[in-house]
């Protein structure tokens, strides 16, 4: 099985965030990143389906230079190769236009899955995996939590709402967006960090994949404003008797704190 | 400019390569996760959590410096780093490591025969196999070519008699690394578990490093086949080439030891408040803190260039006595201090800088007493050994 792992790097959980000059996006200066925590599941999805079926993993990021680290990481974790993205051309936050991009990268490859994960932890849009699917025309499935290869065939579990789980059976090749939890990730071992020294990391950029320069400055919309969200606290005091401020409370309770 | 980080003062982060970060990040990850959280329970019940074993070997930590044999061939520099990991945790894991890696597969990879190699190196390198190494004896610590171990030919291999004691992981292992006099020459034989005559036996009663195991192993008419004796093996330097390699890995892990009591004090200390301020506001708090950045940056640097000296060939042992020496010390001054500064709560087992600071006791006194390190360098300034 040929399988590719779209894998990116953003700032780490606990990271204080600034905004930047511009009020379009934050302050990345100071900033430690990390692999966005979904795709790292994604990633441990597409080494044990390799262990499995064998095959070859490849791992597909786009990003600045910093994001060779988490290639690293991957290649060190035991993916076989890299395509590194360039993302100095872009300066679009569109999604569509992310994902035309890497499916640019991706289409001449064969491969038979491609996994993302179900959102990055920085734009949050969970649109990516989806969109790359809807550009190369291939079956999708999102929030998947369970994968089971059958030759051809591809039968997942779905996440839905409630503790309700849905299963569905894909032709191959397929898109899967990765939801967090559904294996345990394993660390990187001396020999592998090792070993990823001698693994290929092929750099392109958006106009090499023959991407119109236009489209990689426009996309469909831009961000006008990335704020902190203003603190606001109200407070209500509740007056009558016991009995009236009792069931006053349980209502805000239900109703507005939504914690009963 | 910005200001810099108080656990790498000197950024001396930015002086390791990128393998030798990911190295250290890896190794992190998992001691933070799977170590870290376990080890007050394996330490106030006496034992080594003997279920990281394996994943230690999956990793690639035993045995990580040396090439070959299923062992990674990881520079020094690395595997320094992977000793400090480990003893963030506890000093415990961080013997284990040291012995398997630095008093095990170290002798049998400088002093076995290929077979010996091929049986035994692999094994280690995985955790399926545990190794000891049985130097000291009840009446030889410090001066351990005093031995009274004997080792005698027989048909068919060779008789050993006699007691070694404070043996790390002597109960668990597979095979020890049995240093013993043939013919008045000190000689490493391979033991193994089972074979009769051995008998290790667990120590109990420890103040210090107790999650970890510590036994004596009596010698009583052991006979061992003829291919058990290490052949390459000559005399007393030849242990003593293998405690240079564990004392390396000692001086990078105090730092560990000592960053973890530091880290755990400077919270607390922000978070307490007496006399209504924060603890941490008060000159007598800050002199700690101030000598627990400078004692940590200079013993960072200390092992940097010493790890660059091990990689280019040229490290001399007395460098080694210095680095442990000098570590030790004030790893266990920070681990001491830090408790201080933790007041009731630091004699708790909540906290870890009294188990650092019980456990770096141990540290301080074992592969050469922080006086046997202070009479090396004696030696090495006046030429003149002061030893006896
Ligand atoms: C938990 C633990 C684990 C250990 N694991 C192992 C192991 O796996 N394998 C192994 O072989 N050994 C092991 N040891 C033993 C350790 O290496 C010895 O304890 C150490 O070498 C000191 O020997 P000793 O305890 O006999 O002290 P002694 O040699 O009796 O020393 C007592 C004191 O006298 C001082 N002293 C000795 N000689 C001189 C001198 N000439 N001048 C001035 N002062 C001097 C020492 O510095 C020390 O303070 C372990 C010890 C401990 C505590
Ligand atoms: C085993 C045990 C038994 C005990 N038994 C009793 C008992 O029977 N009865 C009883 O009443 N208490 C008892 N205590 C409590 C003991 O007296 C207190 O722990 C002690 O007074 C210190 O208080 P603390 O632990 O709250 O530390 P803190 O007061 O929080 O001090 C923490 C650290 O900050 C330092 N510090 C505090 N203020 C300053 C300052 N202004 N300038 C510089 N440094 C400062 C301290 O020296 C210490 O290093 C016991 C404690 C223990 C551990």
């Amino acid at each position: 099985m040929k399988i590719a792992i779209l894998l990116k790097q953003v700032p780490v959980k606990d990271a204080t965030l600034k905004i930047d000059g511009n009020g379009t996006w934050i302050d990345e200066s100071d900033l430690q990143f990390e692999i966005n925590e979904s795709d790292h599941f994604g990633l441990e999805e597409a080494l044990r389906l390799k262990e499995k079926h064998g095959g070859e993993v490849v791992v597909v990021t786009m990003g600045p230079e910093r994001v060779r680290e988490a290639i690293k990481q991957a290649l060190a974790k035991g993916a076989d190769r890299a395509i590194y993205i360039n993302d100095s051309e872009v300066s679009t936050p569109d999604p569509q236009v992310h994902a035309r991009i890497l499916a640019a990268a991706l289409k001449d490859e064969g491969f038979d899955l491609i996994l993302s994960g179900l959102q990055s932890d920085d734009y949050g849009y969970g649109q990516t995996g989806v969109l790359v699917a809807a550009e190369l025309g291939m079956a999708h499935a999102t929030l998947v939590m369970e994968t089971d290869v059958q030759d051809g065939k591809i039968k997942v579990k779905r996440e839905l709402e409630s503790g309700w789980f849905q299963y569905v059976e894909l032709p191959l090749p397929a898109v899967l967006t990765i939801q967090s939890g559904l294996n345990q990730i394993r660390y990187a071992t001396i020999k592998g960090i090792m070993a990823a020294k001698r693994k290929e990391i092929r750099e392109v950029s958006p106009t090499e994949l023959g991407i119109d320069a236009a489209e990689l400055q426009g996309g469909a919309f831009a961000l006008e404003k990335v704020y902190v969200p203003q603190k606001t606290k109200e407070t209500a005091v509740l007056e009558g008797d016991a009995k009236e401020i009792v069931s006053a409370l349980v209502d805000k309770l239900k109703n507005e704190a939504k914690v009963l | 400019m910005k200001s810099p980080n108080v656990y790498d003062v000197y950024d001396i982060n930015s002086m390791l390569s990128d393998e030798e970060k990911q190295v250290r990040d890896s190794i992190r990850e998992f001691v933070r996760n799977e170590a870290v959280p376990i080890f007050r329970d394996y330490f106030r019940e006496g034992k080594f959590p003997e279920q990281l074993i394996k994943p230690l070997g999956e990793l690639g930590v035993l045995g990580a410096n040396l090439d070959g044999y299923g062992c990674p061939g990881l520079n020094n520099v690395a595997y320094g780093l992977i000793m400090q990991e480990l003893e963030y945790c506890d000093s415990g894991l961080r013997s284990f490591a040291s012995v398997q890696g630095a008093l095990v597969m170290y002798p049998i990879y400088a002093f076995g025969s290929e077979e010996q190699k091929q049986k035994y190196l692999p094994k280690l390198a995985t955790g399926e196999y545990i190794g000891c190494f049985g130097l000291t004896e009840p009446d030889y610590g410090s001066n351990p070519g005093g031995m009274i171990t004997r080792a005698e030919k027989v048909a068919g291999g060779y008789k050993l008699n006699g007691r070694k004691m404070w043996i790390t992981n002597a109960s668990l292992a597979d095979v020890a690394v049995v240093w013993a006099k043939l013919d008045g020459v000190v000689r490493g034989f391979l033991v193994e578990k089972g074979t009769p005559g051995f008998q290790p036996r667990p120590m109990h009663g420890k103040l210090s490093l107790r999650a970890s195991d510590t036994s004596e192993i009596l010698l009583d008419d052991c006979i061992v086949p003829e291919d058990a004796i290490l052949p390459g093996s000559d005399g007393l330097k030849s242990p003593l080439s293998c405690l240079t390699q564990a004392r390396y890995g000692i001086a990078w892990g105090v730092i560990g030891a000592a960053i973890a009591s530091f880290e755990e004090s400077l919270e607390y200390a922000k978070g307490r408040v007496m006399f209504d301020r924060p603890i941490a506001g008060y000159q007598l708090t800050q002199n700690k803190f101030a000598y627990m950045m400078t004692e940590i940056t200079k013993m960072q640097l200390l092992v940097l260039q010493l790890g660059r000296l091990k990689d280019a060939g040229t490290m001399h042992h007395a460098q080694v006595s210095l680095a442990k020496r000098n570590n030790c010390e004030h790893a266990l001054n920070i681990a001491r201090m830090s408790r201080e500064i933790l007041g009731a709560n630091g004699i708790m087992d909540d906290y870890v800088s009294m188990r650092h600071a019980n456990n770096l006791e141990t540290v301080k006194t074992y592969e050469g007493t922080h006086e046997i390190h202070t009479l090396v360098l004696g030696q090495l300034a006046t030429g003149i050994a002061a030893f006896s």
